[in-house]
Parts: C-alpha cells; sequence; structure tokens
C-alpha cells in the first residue's frame, strides 16, 4: 500500500478527521493529526482489517521549545501483516499538554507514556497508572524539557530511616496495588 | 491437625538480587509459592543519557549509546549511525555495508552468549555461565583488535567506520567461527535435552503472539510464538536482502521455546558472518567521501595546510546535519531496536530517542510471572533478557 492509498483508507474509516501528510526525510510515512481526532484515528489505525497496525514501536515526544506549538508527540506504528510503518504525530500547546491515553489499543504505551510524563509533563488523559517511570518519585520539574537546566544544583540530603510497623508496610502495599487496579 | 495459619506474603525482590540482570526490582505478593501479583520498579540505574546527548556534537554520541544497552554495543552504534546518515542523505561504501553487517552479527553472538551464560547459570546450570564467557572472551578479543577496546569500541562511525580492518582481521573471525559452531552444540548437550533444564523451562512463562506483539516484544521473544517478524527480512537494511538466512521460529511461546530460538538465531548468524567476511576485501574503503563528515587521513594532516584545517574543523565544530527526524529500525539481539533522532540544522542533536526493548520487556514482566511460581520468576527474568542499562538509560 503506497502513502496516499493509507492516507484515503485512513480518511475513509475516520471521516471529517483532518490528517495532514508531512514531509519526512527518513521516506516514512510521516502523518499529524489533531489531538481530538488522534483517538479515534489510532484506534482506526489499530482495528482496521486493511490497516492493522498492531504494533506500535514507539511512543515519545519533542520538546520544540521555543517554538510553539511547544511539543510534538510522536507514534511509530507498525503493521506486520502488510509490512508497513507509519509516523503519527500530535501537536500540543505548551500550556495545555495533555492527550488521550493510548494504552488501551497497545499495552505496550503504559510504560512509554509513563516515560513521556515524567520526562517532558505531557499528561495522559485516562492513563491506568499515572506515575512517574525513571526519575523519583517526589522528583521536581521535568527533565527532558529544553528550559530545564543540564546541572542542578540540589542540598544534599540527610533522611532518617524509614520506620514502619507492619501494618502500616501492609496499607501500603495494598494502596499501591489498588492504584495500579483501576 | 492444628490450624496452619496462611497468610499472603509480600516479598521485595530486588533491586540487590543476582539474577535481576543489574538493578531491576520487583515487589511480589506471594499466596506460598504462588505469585499473586507483581510491579517492576525501574530507574535505579537512569543517568539521563538522552539529556546528555542533548549537549553533545553528533559524533560524540557514539561512545553514550554504545553504553546504553551494553551488552550489544555495536548495535547501538549502528542504529544511531543508520539514522544520521538518513538525515545526513549520505549512503555508505558497500564494503561499509558489509564489514557493519558482519561486526552487528558478531555482537548478536556476543550479547547472546552472555544471555545463554547468565539464563543457564541462574537455572542450575553453571558450567554452562563458564563455557559462554569462554568463547565471547575470544569476541572481546576481536573488539580489541578492531579498536583497542573490547566492551565499547565506537568503531562505528557516522559516515563509515573510524578506520579500516586491522592486519589478520579475516582470518581471527575465521578462527573463531570455526571453533564456536562445534562449542554451541556442546552447550545444546548441556541444556536443550537435559531434564531439570527442561523442567524449569518448559511452559514456564508463556506469551501468547498477540500478547506478544501487543507489549510491542518483537524480536526473539515474539518469534519463540511463531510471528517471523526480523527487521532483517520485513525492512532490509545494509543490503541483508543479499544474504542468505533463516528466521528461526517456535510456537510454544515459553521459556524453552525462546532458548532453542536464540540457538538457533546464532547459528544464522555464523552463517552470516561468513558470507560477509567471503565479501569484505581485506583492505578498502571504509567510509565515505566527504570531506565535511570523514576526517582526512593522519599523514595529510601532518603534511598538508587543507587536510589540517579540515581536520581542526570536523574535530572543533563536527557537522551539521539537516532539519528534519529520522527512525531507522534495525534488528537488534532484543528485537527490533533504532533511534528516533531529529535534527535542527545545527551541529548537535536537538533530541535523541532510544526504542529500548529491553523497557517493553520489563513491563511484560508482570504479565508472564503472575499466577505462576516463585521459583519461575527467576527463570523467566533470564528468558527475556533485560539489560537494564537499556531500561533505563
Amino acid at each position: 500500500m503506497d502513502p496516499e492509498a493509507l492516507v484515503a483508507s485512513l480518511q475513509d474509516a475516520v471521516p471529517g478527521a483532518r490528517i495532514e501528510r508531512a514531509p519526512s526525510l527518513d521516506r516514512q510515512t510521516t502523518i499529524y493529526v489533531s489531538r481530538d481526532e488522534a483517538p479515534a484515528v489510532l484506534r482506526a489505525l489499530r482495528t482496521r482489517p486493511d490497516l492493522a497496525f498492531t504494533f506500535l514501536a514507539e511512543l515519545t515526544a519533542v520538546d520544540l521549545w521555543p517554538r510553539a506549538p511547544r511539543f510534538e508527540l510522536v507514534y511509530v506504528l507498525v503493521a506486520i501483516a502488510h509490512r508497513l510503518r507509519l509516523r503519527v504525530k500530535v501537536r500540543l500547546r505548551g500550556d495545555d499538554a495533555h492527550v488521550a491515553t493510548a494504552s488501551r489499543e497497545w499495552p505496550a504505551a503504559n510504560w512509554l507514556e509513563r516515560e513521556v510524563w515524567d520526562l517532558f509533563g505531557i499528561v495522559f488523559d485516562g492513563h491506568p497508572d499515572p506515575r512517574r517511570l525513571l526519575m523519583p518519585e517526589d522528583w521536581e520539574g521535568y527533565p527532558l524539557r529544553k528550559d530545564y537546566p543540564v546541572q542542578i544544583q540540589l542540598k544534599p540530603r540527610a533522611e532518617e530511616a524509614l520506620q514502619m510497623t507492619v501494618e502500616e508496610f501492609r496499607a501500603n502495599v495494598a494502596k499501591d496495588r489498588l492504584s495500579r487496579e483501576q | 491437625m492444628p490450624d496452619i495459619k496462611t497468610e499472603i506474603m509480600t516479598v521485595n525482590m530486588g533491586p540487590q538480587h543476582p539474577s535481576t540482570h543489574g538493578v531491576l526490582r520487583i515487589v511480589l505478593e506471594l499466596d506460598g509459592e504462588t505469585v499473586l501479583s507483581a510491579a517492576p520498579t525501574i530507574g535505579y540505574l537512569h543517568t539521563g543519557i538522552e539529556k546528555t546527548i542533548e549537549q553533545k556534537k553528533w559524533q560524540q554520541v557514539i561512545p553514550l549509546v554504545e553504553r546504553m544497552d551494553y551488552l550489544s554495543a555495536q548495535s547501538n552504534s549502528l542504529a544511531y549511525c543508520l539514522s544520521v546518515e538518513q538525515l545526513l542523505g549520505v549512503e555508505v561504501p558497500e564494503r561499509v555495508r558489509n564489514i557493519r553487517v558482519l561486526i552487528a552479527e558478531l555482537q548478536r553472538i556476543n550479547s547472546h552468549l552472555v544471555w545463554l551464560g547468565t539464563h543457564g547459570m541462574e537455572v542450575g546450570a553453571v558450567s554452562v555461565m563458564l563455557y559462554c564467557f569462554r568463547e565471547r572472551e575470544l569476541l572481546l578479543n576481536l573488539n580489541e583488535m578492531l579498536a583497542g577496546f573490547r566492551m565499547f569500541p565506537s568503531y562505528l562511525r557516522v559516515g563509515g567506520l573510524r578506520e579500516d580492518l586491522p592486519r589478520g582481521f579475516h582470518d581471527a573471525v575465521r578462527a573463531f567461527l570455526d571453533r564456536f559452531l562445534p562449542k554451541l552444540d556442546e552447550y545444546e548437550d548441556l541444556l536443550t535435552k537435559n531434564a531439570i533444564y527442561l523442567k524449569r523451562t518448559q511452559g514456564v512463562g508463556v506469551m501468547s503472539r498477540d500478547d506478544a506483539v501487543a507489549y510491542g516484544l518483537v524480536g526473539p521473544i515474539a518469534r519463540a510464538t511463531g510471528l517471523d517478524y526480523d527487521v532483517r527480512k520485513y525492512f532490509p537494511y545494509l543490503g541483508y536482502e543479499t544474504y542468505d538466512f533463516a528466521v528461526p521460529t517456535q510456537t510454544a511461546g515459553d521459556v524453552y521455546a525462546r532458548y532453542l530460538v536464540r540457538i538457533a538465531e546464532m547459528k544464522e548468524s555464523v552463517k552470516i558472518c561468513r558470507q560477509a567476511l567471503d565479501r569484505i576485501a581485506p583492505v578498502g574503503v571504509f567510509a565515505i567521501d566527504d570531506p565535511r563528515i570523514t576526517p582526512p587521513p593522519k599523514d595529510r594532516v601532518y603534511t598538508e595546510m587543507e587536510a589540517l584545517i579540515q581536520h581542526f574543523l570536523i574535530y572543533s565544530q563536527g557537522f551539521t546535519v539537516p532539519a528534519g527526524e529520522a527512525y531507522v529500525p534495525i534488528e537488534g539481539p532484543r528485537g527490533e531496536h533504532g533511534f528516533y533522532v531529529v535534527s535542527d540544522g545545527t551541529n548537535r542533536p536537538w533530541r535523541v530517542k532510544a526504542r529500548a526493548p529491553s523497557l517493553l520487556a520489563c513491563q511484560a514482566l508482570e504479565k508472564m510471572i503472575v499466577g505462576g511460581l516463585i521459583a519461575d520468576v527467576i527463570a523467566v527474568i533470564g528468558s527475556i533478557d533485560v539489560v537494564m542499562g537499556d531500561v533505563d538509560r
């Protein structure tokens, strides 16, 4: 399937969506979709048999600061059965950086979205487990943003060893499990 | 009979645990020996390489990416170089492509050997570990011969290779391949029909084909479920379509199937290495002929003014890369692997994101171990071949 046929098929699956072709230096088909239409487009890409992009290879973000709109979200999709690759991009404004989660379409997106939230501060609405992934949970700021300094000075912290009763520990574990099951 | 008190036990496995291949921590809830829930926690090895890369020049990134997935260093630098070369719009000569194929396949054998050794040791076959590391030592010697550095040679560069192959390299690789194949049969004698090993691995950590794809576990894990997806066949790069090799698959999807797939992959890699060796002339071109990217030979730097200026420019300013983005997938030892590279037209990368197969494998760990026995957790972690440097970056 050539890129035109792919976009036409996608347009057919999601009538009314604005799908914008973008040039790419690596000859991969690249499309832009708006934030509000992204969930419908992504669902169609995965579920339609003639598209069947069942494999989410990559989900990441790029901070274009100080340019606007500030963020670009990138989904790299592969249709293994049709030997097709597609890059879907979503532009997000810096002061309104949130988008619907894709983890219901691809379970692989769960941690990838957590990583993007952790390092860029982009919120994924409806994410099942919206916690930081790589940085400590009490970390401030989003390190991969371009206005985040490369070197930061933190005061060394001395903390008391964690003292906890058996009941408190069990309650914590139960709370953690509940938060993951929701 | 007195009442036996039962309770659900929470065990914190790791981050310092010899079988977690680094600093992976899993909070397990156990009912007796059965795993009720598992919550992998990562980030203990997060070094912010992606942020560091944004401060470096294009060529300086290579040592950094090699340290991400430290068991397949040259596979990382290959993926990065291919993406940047795609942005630059340059094509490396055929001899360089063949050398890169040879290096990538040796790296695959290297990585699989460490996997087999550690996995074998964890399920009780300690001698396999000793044997595998013995053969891996020879591969590290080849790296030392190539570049003077055993683990992270930084031999692949944007635009080609750092220098030409050393004298006697062909013979050294051939000697290794001749020695390696019978040794591989020796490992198989130790494990493939070993009753204890079969008991520990068959039917353990099963992943269905659809789940493997949905969780992004393409590579040896998906091939163990019967999916023949291999980037070398589906989206060929470096001229892999001209090589004669098979993509081994299994259907069971368990730990044992992953073992069989990786063993067969090593045999195929040996085949590819031999074909590549036949195509590579011992002496020849090793980089593109582009004075913006490739530094001039040292003897010209010492004798010609122009070459000195060129050398100075490349090592002080680097080269600029046209604005744009590229992602070239390759088949790494752990599956589809690649770097999403964004340039804004300057001499430093705007953003570099590594696709980390180990991160996705870690994510799917929960799916594979819940409902099984705690002893199987070790076997499953070994079978998905996670490298924590790749998970946390």
